[in-house]
């Protein structure tokens, strides 16, 4: 059963992966045309006109150019960027463990902060602090994560003097600061997520109490602790599982701003820079590579909520 | 006979704000039933205030220098004290309010009518047009949605029309979602059934029928979608692909080269980031009291009584 599930999953994400590499395939190519033009003169790029268009790719039947980049991509090859010279593929193999390592910590403080105040506030649902815990939420929902950024650069160094780190260290330089450094950003990125993720464990835990094996824990005398923690938040946390992928699309969305606050040479800086600087084989092959990861997480949590919930398989 | 004086006085409480139009009595009663909604819409009302009488509201215009004010802080004459350009906080978070009102609703607007044409006809048609737009909705919506806008805006080029438009494909793909998913639980009504066995047509039906009937729908992720619109427009102007200056726009306001001085002028960063976020704070919290109130699936599930 669970072979025909992930199957027929897999059969989702396929046409998915192809609808999207179409769209990062297409979006340099709605370019007007007098835009290579302004390339050109803008930023050097090519000999001239038509060394730039061979250079994009341009100069080819729309299809065939498709194919031919489809093709370059399988084998490992995203192209040229047309402003370091260096291949998009080293490109990105320097950035992407920054982007990982500040990603998993900002998804991983959501879960360890969200969790737990999402529990308490179903347990003690409509009270005092229930209200505090959802409103704290919407608010977390409602900041943007450059402003708490801003404010974190700004006030401590008017209060105490002290201004966090910005700039980045190496890991072979100092591997304890190269760590350190990504708490603080990590933290600020997370707090998105952690409010929507405290919803949903709220809403869900307090979904679960309301079942009748619930009272029947409560009946044969097992303690709250018990109750809650083993039989209750066990289901609960089922549907918190497959929010994840849509979190780590908003994660990344806010590396582009953090990185380029904290000064972080990641992906997400690097995606700004290539837009700036209009280097399309880099646009192309980050948002190629973020939406595969993000496909690939999204088929990876729907496993693991058919392996968590067998209910799943059988729909 | 006691019975039926009970009974009376049981209709009574009902019946003595008879005097009230019927919306205002809808809304009071809203307002003692979600006040955190109705704080919420509170503060959206303060920020249509501030967007339509700017010109009003604020004591100098948003690109005036004043001679001799540079950096002053927070006092009786600037409100919000004033930028390293000279220039006042209070009236630039004032016309900000525009940029933001502007983008919000437009945007807003146009992806929730594009957003019905796609969720309605998808669900409504069904079949291998309702698996394909599926699938392009999919995929549209596994791209981080800064990734998605940057990339357009770097299509597009910045400006007002731009931003609009590409923040309108981008909400447009989620709302049609949730909208798909709502007009298909529509369907499931037997008056959809009738209308058809009496012979009515497919438009009339979608018309008549199935869209009215989402209207709650609608207004709930409308609502929440303008806050979620603020936040990505005040980003992407943070970002500098928004609107251009010298324009003010919240996000702008915090970026720039105005970050260098904001550790001597903190109140340059603080007041336009509060404006944002209590712009949010308030489409957030009446989205969700409106859905409290209006989604009939989510009515009386909630926990406590519904007084």
């Amino acid at each position: 059963m669970l072979r025909r599930y992930l199957l027929k999953r897999l059969v989702v994400a396929i046409p998915s992966l192809i609808i999207a590499s179409l769209i990062v395939f297409t979006l340099p190519r709605l370019l007007p045309g007098d835009a290579v033009q302004l390339m050109l003169e803008e930023k050097a790029y090519g000999k001239d006109v038509d060394d730039l268009r061979h250079k994009l790719g341009l100069d080819r039947p729309i299809y065939i150019q498709y194919f031919a980049w489809v093709g370059n991509v399988l084998r490992g090859n995203l192209g040229e960027s047309l402003w370091t010279k260096r291949t998009v593929t080293e490109e990105l193999g320097m950035r992407l463990p920054i982007t990982l390592l500040l990603g998993g910590l900002a998804i991983g403080f959501a879960i360890v902060i969200a969790i737990p105040i999402g529990v308490l506030s179903a347990v003690r649902a409509d009270t005092m602090r229930d209200y505090v815990a959802r409103s704290v939420a919407i608010v977390g929902l409602s900041v943007p994560s450059f402003w708490i950024a801003t404010l974190v650069i700004v006030l401590p160094a008017i209060w105490w003097g002290w201004t966090p780190h910005l700039g980045f260290t190496e890991f072979s330089k100092a591997p304890v600061a190269h760590v350190l450094q990504f708490i603080l950003p990590a933290l600020i990125l997370g707090i998105a997520s952690a409010a929507g993720i405290m919803r949903l464990t709220r809403a869900m835990l307090l979904e679960v109490l309301r079942q009748d094996y619930v009272r029947t824990a409560w009946a044969k005398g097992l303690r709250e602790g018990v109750v809650v923690l083993k039989h209750s938040l066990k289901n609960a946390v089922i549907p918190v599982v497959t929010i994840l992928g849509i979190q780590l699309a908003q994660i990344f969305s806010g590396t582009v701003i953090i990185e380029s606050i904290f000064q972080l040479p990641g992906m997400g800086r690097f995606l700004f820079d290539a837009i700036l600087q209009r280097d399309y084989p880099v646009i192309q092959g980050i948002n190629l590579l973020v939406v595969s990861i993000i496909v690939l997480m999204n088929l990876l949590v729907d496993l693991l909520y058919a392996v968590l919930d067998p209910r799943i398989r059988y729909s | 006979m006691a019975r039926y004086i009970e009974a009376a006085a049981n209709v009574q409480p009902v019946r003595h704000t008879w005097a009230l139009p019927r919306a205002a009595h809808a809304l009071f009663l809203f307002c003692r039933r979600k006040p955190l909604g109705a704080l919420g819409g509170f503060l959206i009302l303060v920020m249509l205030v501030m967007a339509l009488g700017a010109p009003w509201i604020a004591h100098y215009s948003y690109d005036e220098s004043i001679p001799g004010a540079r950096m002053k802080p927070p006092g009786a004459q600037f409100w919000m004290g004033t930028d390293n350009l000279s220039r006042d906080v209070w009236s630039r978070v004032v016309y900000g309010a525009r940029v933001s009102v502007t983008v919000g609703f437009v945007t807003i607007a146009l992806s929730t009518f594009v957003a019905m044409c796609v969720g309605v006809s998808s669900a409504y048609i069904g079949g291998a047009y309702d698996i394909a737009v599926q699938r392009v909705v999919d995929a549209w919506m596994s791209f981080p949605y800064l990734v998605i806008i940057l990339s357009l805006m770097a299509v597009l080029g910045p400006g007002l029309l731009n931003l609009i438009l590409s923040l309108s494909i981008l909400v447009a793909a989620s709302s049609a979602r949730v909208i798909r998913g709502a007009a298909l639980s529509v369907m499931e009504n037997p008056y959809i059934e009738s209308a058809r066995a009496m012979g009515t047509g497919h438009l009339r039906v979608v018309l008549r029928h199935v869209v009215p009937n989402l209207l709650a729908t609608v207004i709930i992720v409308a609502t929440i979608g303008l806050g979620g619109v603020i936040l990505a427009e005040s980003s992407l102007s943070f970002l500098g692909l928004g609107v251009p200056p010298p324009r003010p726009s919240w996000g702008a306001m915090l970026a720039g080269s105005g970050r260098s001085f904001m550790q001597r002028a903190p109140w340059m960063a603080i007041f336009p980031g509060a404006a944002i976020s209590l712009a949010v704070f308030g489409f957030n919290m009446l989205g969700d009291a409106l859905r409290d109130v209006l989604d009939p699936r989510l009515r009386g599930t909630g926990p406590g009584p519904a007084r």
